[in-house]
């Protein structure tokens, strides 16, 4: 029997196989790490007199504590900075390369390690943060993991863990304009729920995938741990070959021959056996919003905001009585009436160049309404320099949008950009747990497309309301 | 990591199904660089609520944690799991933990317990009837006990016997570390390197 890409990854990094209930030993081709999940690892590391294994596998970012203005300046909150002069110590005595903030190669970690073309098909990548399923849009198996886990990779390169179960998300059709990547996330998740993925890794696969870019790839990839992942994959292909040539830690001359004569193996193969298929047409599709406080909490934008006495299963009754109560919603509210007093355009879901531009395409013209702030947080500092070589950060700005520097920013209430009590966001990001945003905030999660109509119209909107 | 065998402490039941790490942690408390002091951070938002049931007093000493499904989910913080030990847990019990929060509670020595949803229900009712009731976890039996109610757990017999006899994952894997020299031998030269060797 034939195998599936996750299983032609997982095999080809078994160190050693585990005996009986033991899991195996993997090993680790990279290792990204930032200043939150890694203080207690390296002390770890300090009281058990070990050292970093691989420093040349590992590398170190500032993003979830900067703030995105002012960044020439030390930072404000003392606990942050501490946070951050941590970081900093600990790369210097184990040797590990870091950018910091204000370095031209600064920014959110998932952003990062694509752009210099660190990730690459067929490697496994970890790091202390559950987006790190964003790099399985190369055909990388990459997932987050725990501070125990991040110290366990620094000293051994390795993790022991056992297989993960394989999902097929076969996503037929064609996406309609206006209708994202982001958008079919947000509807696999709606469809197979916040623990459907739980224990496996999942393949995104058909005709709607292989048509998306590298950028939008990663948006899918990045929202697998909201549907229960730790990973999510997409087989490598000329669209990935195409992202990858060139870039600073690209494979070059005979070793990028090499390379793609291996990458191109990895795809499942046609006899192999997914343990769970999940279908999803990307005809039917359309601009796609959470109304309630998990990922999973989901409807078109068209609908109206449920009534909790619908719901047939009693906890999925409770929890959305719960959320409608946290959100202040009221059954039957079209969604199109939702007024927003913040949209957030960034993270390691939507912070890369091309969400950029797709977003700036629909303000180009309007202003941002009235009583309304809209962040522009691009994923990276290249992302942030790239934008404006285009031109537009003069257009976020002539639409009365706040540009930024780069950094995780209003995704998690961590930093300095953060919803007030009772405030209400359409967030381009990931999570909208209760105050995910700032505590007693509200976010309502949404495209690129979305957030930018959002921003002129004040209510939750696509470009077709403009 | 201390060895676990059994523990027996009062019952807290949390009727919520999607406890995310960001309701048992919010990230503004993840900025401390040390491995202790969590407990503040524990369920932060719903902790300023008189009628949450940490607040409740006999439950306020609680140890052992009976909480809806999909428990975990979310942020891959390990802090989740130090607040709920900080705070006094030595076991979560619920039909079904996200993957990384239980990888990670394995890790730190805290107990998953996973029953089914009818157990948890039921679990609910007794500690409810009887707030402050005990409830014993014994992890060699893999069974949860309360009153005159008595249940098997799920764990994976790994974690379960690396728990029983508190062993550190990473002297475990050095015990392997010609393989990994091995391995690392045969890593073909076009993959990546962050900085020159």
């Amino acid at each position: 029997m034939g195998k599936t890409l996750a299983e032609k990854v997982w095999d080809a990094h078994v160190v050693r196989r585990g005996e009986g209930a033991e899991p195996d030993l993997l090993y680790i081709d990279l290792h990204l790490v930032h200043e939150v999940t890694s203080p207690q690892a390296f002390d770890g590391l300090r009281l058990a007199g070990r050292k970093v294994r691989r420093p040349d596998l590992t590398i170190a970012t500032e993003d979830h504590n900067v703030p995105t203005t002012g960044i020439d300046l030390p930072i404000a909150d003392p606990v942050s900075r501490t946070q951050v002069e941590t970081l900093r110590k600990n790369c210097q005595e184990f040797g590990i390369r870091l950018h910091p903030m204000g370095d031209d190669e600064q920014g959110i970690v998932h952003v990062i390690g694509p752009q210099l073309g660190l990730t690459q098909p067929g490697m496994t990548v970890v790091c202390g943060d559950s987006h790190t399923s964003t790099h399985g849009a190369f055909g990388a198996m990459a997932f987050g993991i725990g501070t125990s886990e991040v110290e366990h990779v620094l000293a051994t390169q390795t993790l022991p863990l056992r297989p993960f179960k394989t999902m097929a998300i076969n996503v037929s059709g064609k996406l309609r304009p206006g209708v994202t990547a982001k958008d079919i996330i947000l509807a696999v998740i709606a469809k197979i729920g916040t623990g459907g993925g739980q224990g496996y890794v999942l393949e995104y696969r058909g005709e709607a995938i292989e048509a998306l870019s590298m950028e939008a790839r990663m948006t899918i990839c990045n929202m697998s741990i909201e549907a229960g992942a730790r990973a999510g994959m997409i087989a490598p292909d000329a669209t990935t070959f195409e992202y990858l040539k060139g870039r600073p830690h690209a494979p070059q001359g005979a070793d990028w021959d090499k390379a793609l004569e291996d990458w191109r193996q990895l795809r499942t193969d046609d006899d192999a056996v997914f343990d769970a298929e999940v279908e999803l047409n990307a005809d039917e599709l359309t601009p796609f919003v959470t109304w309630g406080t998990n990922p999973g909490q989901g409807l078109p934008l068209s609908e109206r905001v449920p009534n909790p006495a619908d719901f047939a299963d009693e906890t999925e009754r409770l929890a959305a009585e719960k959320a409608l109560a946290y959100m202040d919603l009221e059954p039957g509210t079209p969604l199109r009436d939702i007024k927003v007093d913040t949209v957030f355009l960034g993270s390691c879901t939507n912070g890369r160049i091309e969400d950029l531009r797709a977003a700036a395409d629909v303000l180009a013209g309007h202003k941002v309404a009235d009583g309304v702030r809209m962040l522009v947080v691009p994923g990276s500092m290249r992302v942030r320099k790239a934008a404006e070589e285009e031109g537009l950060d003069k257009v976020f700005t002539e639409a009365g949008a706040e540009w930024r520097a780069a950094g995780c920013s209003m995704c998690l209430g961590m930093n300095p950009d953060q919803l007030k009590p009772g405030e209400r966001s359409a967030s381009t990001s990931n999570r909208n747990f209760e105050g995910r945003q700032g505590k007693g905030g509200r976010t309502h999660l949404v495209s690129p497309l979305v957030a930018a109509a959002t921003a002129v119209r004040g209510t939750l909107s696509s470009p077709e309301d403009l | 990591m201390e060895p676990f065998s059994k523990h027996t402490g009062v019952g807290v039941p949390l009727r919520r199904s999607n406890v995310d790490t960001d309701q048992i942690i919010p990230a503004v408390y993840l900025k401390r660089v040390t491995r202790t002091g969590f407990e503040d951070g524990l369920f932060a938002a719903w902790r300023g609520d008189e009628s949450f049931v940490l607040n409740q007093e006999p439950f306020r000493n609680g140890s052992v944690l009976v909480a809806g499904p999909d428990f975990g989910t979310g942020s891959s913080r390990e802090h989740a799991v130090w607040a709920l030990m900080d705070y006094g847990f030595r076991v979560v019990i619920s039909s079904r933990f996200a993957d990384i929060f239980r990888g990670n509670a394995g890790k730190q020595g805290l107990v998953t317990a996973q029953c089914t949803q009818a157990d948890v229900e039921q679990l609910w009712k007794l500690l409810e009837n009887e707030p402050g009731a005990e409830v014993t976890v014994d992890l060699s039996e893999k069974t949860v006990q309360c009153k005159d109610f008595v249940t098997t757990f799920d764990i994976d017999d790994y974690t379960r016997w690396r728990l029983l006899e508190g062993l550190d994952d990473i002297a475990l894997t050095l015990r392997h570390e010609d393989a990994i020299s091995a391995f690392e031998a045969t890593r073909p030269s076009y993959k990546p390197v962050t900085i020159a060797r």
